[in-house]
């Protein structure tokens, strides 16, 4: 029990993924979380505003289904397999997100100056969140996958587009980190 | 209902395992894009690596429905991935979470990021108003 209560090392969790990827393919589905944001589109009524939204949703189910169970694997290993949720970051990162302004990194999955009721509330945190949501639902769909989709999924299975595709990830994520976070905050 | 049983034991696993391997977390993301900690790349590397020997294995066997195994395969391509990924990437780096894990945020309690989700599939909604005026 010792074991799964602390955080697992990369060489478990890397694998156990790769499992997770292997085993909806056996399924004869897909590793891809992506997808479900446009499967969201149609069933909110999209198919009347572009073709990119015609197709039957209900054979996504599986793929929502997946999601649901995200959400409850997200509560129970947070609520009764972490001790602790602490996140053991390298002393280089602690100290330059505390130059940008960010106090007890690691102390919590996400940080409470985006993420708290507080920074919602207010309009540069609100827009953080607006426009970082944004940006990955417009990006997934025009790179035609995510992270599962993409890196692990395509990655595993060789594809030239996915490896460009994580290139890609990589510029943008960068970019924002090195060049648009020292201005942000 | 049965039938959907086994995909929602694999999203909890899922779910489990992008937590307990801190994937989900903001601090991770930009710790990595920081090239500061080994622990994102690991995570990855090790996922690509037992990906490729499962694909490798899997191609020989058939699924569950008794047909032969199905990769998708991704459109060729340059423009589409290199700017569609690097907006992608702009988007994770600042939210610090893509697709899987904006989900399993919620399970977390972190309620903020429904506004990130619902914010997401927008964009989605917009990429699709937009995709044939966009070069691909």
């Amino acid at each position: 029990m010792e074991y799964i209560l602390q955080p697992w090392p990369w060489y478990i969790s890397g694998p156990l993924i790769a499992g997770i990827m292997f085993i909806l393919i056996y399924f004869g589905k897909t590793f891809g979380m992506s997808s479900n944001l446009k499967t969201l589109c149609a069933i909110g009524g999209a198919s009347k505003y572009s073709d990119f939204f015609k197709f039957d949703w209900r054979a996504q189910r599986w793929n929502l289904t997946v999601v649901l169970g995200a959400v409850i694997g997200g509560f129970i290993a947070h609520h009764f397999l972490s001790s602790p949720t602490d996140i053991n970051l390298s002393q280089q990162t602690v100290s330059d997100l505390s130059v940008l302004g960010f106090e007890n990194a690691g102390k919590t999955l996400v940080p409470n100056e985006i993420y708290s009721c507080d920074a919602v509330l207010s309009i540069r945190g609100f827009l953080i969140l607006i426009i970082g949501g944004f940006l990955v639902g417009f990006g997934t769909r025009y790179a035609g996958g995510c992270t599962s989709g993409h890196a692990i999924t395509g990655l595993s299975s060789l594809q030239l587009p996915s490896l460009i595709a994580v290139i890609g990830f990589f510029i943008g994520g960068l970019i924002m980190i090195h060049l648009i976070f020292p201005i942000l905050f | 209902m049965a039938k959907y049983l086994k995909f929602l034991v694999v999203g909890i696993f899922f779910g489990i395992v992008l937590v307990k391997s801190e994937a989900v977390s903001w601090y991770r993301i930009f710790e990595m894009f920081k090239f500061q900690s080994f622990h994102m790349y690991g995570i990855i590397g090790t996922a690509v690596g037992t990906g490729i020997l499962l694909l490798l294995i899997g191609k020989k066997t058939k699924n569950i429905e008794g047909k032969t195994i199905n990769i998708p395969l991704k459109e060729k391509g340059v423009f589409r991935y290199i700017i569609g990924g690097s907006i992608f990437g702009l988007g994770w780096a600042l939210s610090g979470a893509c697709p899987g894990p904006m989900y399993i945020l919620v399970g977390t309690g972190s309620f903020s990021v429904l506004i990130m989700i619902a914010s997401a599939i927008l964009g989605t909604f917009v990429y699709g108003l937009l995709k044939n005026k966009l070069p691909h």
